[in-house]
């Protein structure tokens, strides 16, 4: 009989700041489309980052990957990148607002590009208690 | 199609250890769950089924009877249990996360009148889950 595939979520919590400001508008517009987003000095969130993995659990370990590994790629690849930092300033969101879309994307890719020990099913990121989005790849 | 979710919560104690291996290989693939006196987690069962929703009643499914069968089937045989040492599906698989979520769903497969099992998570702690949707 084939593996049975386990899903298994693992849930991260940084601590960042961002204001949202398009290049492309004039500050008018800015205001109108970000409201109090936009306030020109930032401002901040507890975000939490909820990975969604899968794969065949292994008959002997009966896991789907190693908890360590993952944990270890996501402090390695995600936390020291984005926490305790301004969004605005790093190079992920040079070109892009960084909205919370635009960083669940970011977060997505960086774990499908780099986290192979089991397959990255979906990234959901809560910007507060009441805002959360998620990506995968469709 | 309607999908509903019901909770229910046990607490239990388990250990990770591979009997064919070394002591060393078992602590370095899992740490401190490796310690064979055990340790214990607050588990959160979610069960969602799925079916179509009666017009007169308004239900997906009877909601009595999901929480008597998950109370029968799963929590009332794990809770305040020792995984490895009191549970049958543990003699022969380790009580993972993602191997707690399958027996769970082997224990109630078939068992819900009326509607379909879609998925089971199991909660280990509010940070880590497992989902089984019956996959193979």
């Amino acid at each position: 009989m084939a593996a049975p595939i386990a899903h298994l979520g693992r849930r991260y919590h940084f601590a960042a700041s961002h204001r949202l400001h398009c290049d492309a508008y004039d500050d008018a517009r800015n205001r109108e489309v970000y409201g109090k987003c936009n306030n020109p000095h930032g401002h901040g969130h507890n975000y939490t980052v909820e990975v969604l993995v899968s794969g065949p659990v292994d008959a002997t370990t009966g896991m789907v990957c190693d908890l360590v590994e993952l944990d270890e790629f996501a402090s390695k690849n995600m936390l020291a990148i984005f926490d305790h930092m301004n969004l605005n300033t790093l190079p992920n969101f040079a070109n892009r607002v960084p909205t919370t879309e635009n960083l669940c994307i970011e977060i997505y890719r960086i774990f499908k590009k780099g986290f192979h020990a089991a397959n990255v099913d979906r990234v959901k990121v809560e910007e507060t208690g009441k805002n959360s989005f998620e990506y995968a790849d469709d | 199609m309607m999908l509903l979710t019901r909770k229910a919560e046990f607490s239990a104690a388990h250990y990770y250890w591979v009997e064919g291996w070394s002591e060393e290989q078992n602590l370095r693939a899992f740490g401190k769950c490796a310690n064979r006196n055990g340790h214990g987690h607050n588990y959160t069962l979610e069960v969602t089924v799925a079916g179509e929703v009666d017009p007169v009643s308004g239900f997906v499914v009877d909601l009595k009877a999901l929480k008597e069968i998950m109370e029968r089937e799963v929590v009332g045989a794990w809770d305040h249990r020792h995984l490895n040492l009191e549970v049958p599906e543990f003699k022969t698989a380790l009580p993972t996360t993602e191997n707690i979520a399958i027996a769970a769903w082997k224990r109630l497969e078939g068992k819900i009148p009326g509607a379909k099992l879609q998925r089971v998570r199991v909660y280990e702690m509010p940070d880590l889950f497992a989902d089984y949707m019956g996959e193979a």
